[in-house]
């Protein structure tokens, strides 16, 4: 298992939010995630300018073994999805934290991550399994 | 890691389908030692197999010879199925599945008793699966070159005993390949040396993907005691012919045949972007609905591929209920791949 980046903050369903200088929030799914979901397939994105709610099913990433939702860890609007998870979702497998980033959202309420968990915190509940 | 009919088995050792594409384009090798081998000692072995198996081991006259064959309870429903090898008069050897073992152990013993013929469990045996275009002569390469030689001359679907070894050319992947069954002591070893070869090791995920492109069934997902072989795409391995062999299933399987089997298992192909997975609905247009027995992503042709139960009459495209969503599935001939070739048009 890779290091957890400590500048990411986690939701329990373990997505991960990091914080843009610009004020947009970037998600994706974690390391421990995409190593349990295995080899993905596809993944289906949310359309620019969707608003969603705090735990509001935005994406599923499709693997060999299963489908799974993937849920906004905050309230905002999207504003940008990655596009090259279209054709090669396999980014997410092999940089879950970096070029496997899934959608950016301008949050509703500005801080509203400061709900979310730690990564020190994530890394205990990933290796509770 | 999963649990696997008692057997703790690892789904991939990495990428599953970096694993599939090793054995449809280089070799791959798969710790299959959860597989039930069983040996059948006594004279009137043959009989006892000719009255217990749906496929007819009278059609096997040469040693070393496999068949394929489904055992059936009375209501003609798939117990489990098997390879069988013809060794000698008095001795064939069984491989079954892990997570039937100790039904098919007592459906079998029970028979044999009365016919005088020995059951024996290899428990001790290990059972490796090297597959993949060029699994042939790696595997070889670990033998003398006398024993290499013996090996390489196997015809498809025969077994040799060549040691300690016993050597099979059969497979579950659509690829050629062998099964050797060995003393466990040695699988690590002979595992360690094939990936020095260059062999991939690989997982029960990749060993469904392969079996799923080769069209070919799993037990308990694709064939189970409610269905008969005839209407799980099986009819082949069925021998009513001669009409004197009596085999458990029999009855019912001609009185299915006489008023016509209501479901048929066929291969489905999505070219939409999402996934069939066992039990998702089938609707068909005015004749009802199916179910999906098996279903998966395959890594040869991209895109989703599975097989169906679904009404005789079904044509040649039917609509799945995928999360929600009714998405359109061409219904195929199986197998969807063979020795590395896509035997389905690709849209």
């Amino acid at each position: 298992m890779s290091d957890i980046p400590s500048e990411l903050k986690f939701a329990r369903s373990h997505e991960w939010l990091k914080q843009l200088p610009d004020g947009l929030a970037e998600i994706g799914i974690s390391d421990h995630a995409q190593h349990a979901l295995g080899d993905l397939v596809f993944v289906e994105l949310p359309e620019i300018g969707r608003a969603l709610g705090a735990g509001e099913s935005c994406a599923v990433v499709e693997s060999v073994k299963a489908a799974s939702d993937v849920y906004a860890p905050v309230a905002g609007t999207v504003v940008a999805v990655n596009d090259q998870l279209r054709h090669t979702p396999e980014l997410i497998n092999r940089d879950p934290y970096g070029g496997g980033w899934l959608l950016r959202l301008r949050p509703e309420v500005p801080g509203a991550e400061a709900g979310l968990m730690s990564a020190s915190e994530y890394g205990v509940l990933a290796a509770q399994g | 890691m999963v649990d696997f009919g008692g057997w703790d088995m690892p789904v991939a050792y990495g990428s599953q389908i970096e694993e599939h594409h090793a054995v449809r384009r280089g070799a791959g090798v798969f710790d299959v030692s959860h597989m039930c081998i069983v040996d059948l000692r006594g004279a009137r072995s043959r009989e006892l197999l000719r009255g217990l198996l749906a496929n007819d081991v009278a059609r096997l006259n040469v040693p070393g010879k496999a068949l394929y064959s489904c055992m059936l309870n009375d209501r003609g429903g798939v117990l489990d199925d098997l390879i069988v090898y013809y060794l000698d008069d008095d001795f064939f050897r069984l491989v079954s599945n892990a997570g039937t073992r100790d039904k098919d152990l007592a459906w079998i013993g029970a028979r044999a008793e009365a016919l005088q013929v020995k059951l024996l469990e290899r428990r001790d045996l290990a059972m490796l699966a090297i597959q993949g275009p060029q699994a042939r002569e790696r595997s070889a390469a670990l033998l003398t070159a006398e024993a290499a030689w013996s090996v390489l001359e196997l015809q498809p679907f025969f077994g040799a005993q060549i040691g300690e070894w016993f050597v099979a050319r059969t497979g579950y992947t659509g690829e050629d390949g062998f099964e050797i069954m060995l003393p466990t002591a040695e699988a690590v070893s002979v595992w360690q040396k094939l990936n020095a070869a260059g062999v991939h090791c690989c997982g029960l995920g990749a060993r469904d993907t392969l079996r799923l492109e080769a069209g070919m069934n799993l037990y308990g997902n694709d064939m189970t005691e409610q269905t008969s072989p005839l209407e799980s795409g099986l009819a082949w391995t069925v021998a009513l012919e001669p009409s004197d062999r009596d085999f458990v299933g029999r009855a019912a399987l001609e009185a299915l045949r006489a008023r016509g089997p209501e479901h048929k298992l066929v291969g489905l192909v999505l070219d939409e972007r999402a996934v069939l997975r066992s039990h998702q609905r089938v609707l068909v247009d005015s004749l009802g609905e199916g179910e999906v027995t098996s279903g998966t992503f395959s890594p040869t042709l991209e895109r989703s591929i599975g097989l169906a139960r679904v009404p005789v009459a079904t044509g040649a495209s039917v609509q799945v209920e995928v999360r929600g969503r009714q998405l359109p599935a061409r219904v195929v001939r199986v197998p969807f791949v063979r020795h590395g070739k896509a035997l389905i048009s690709l849209v």
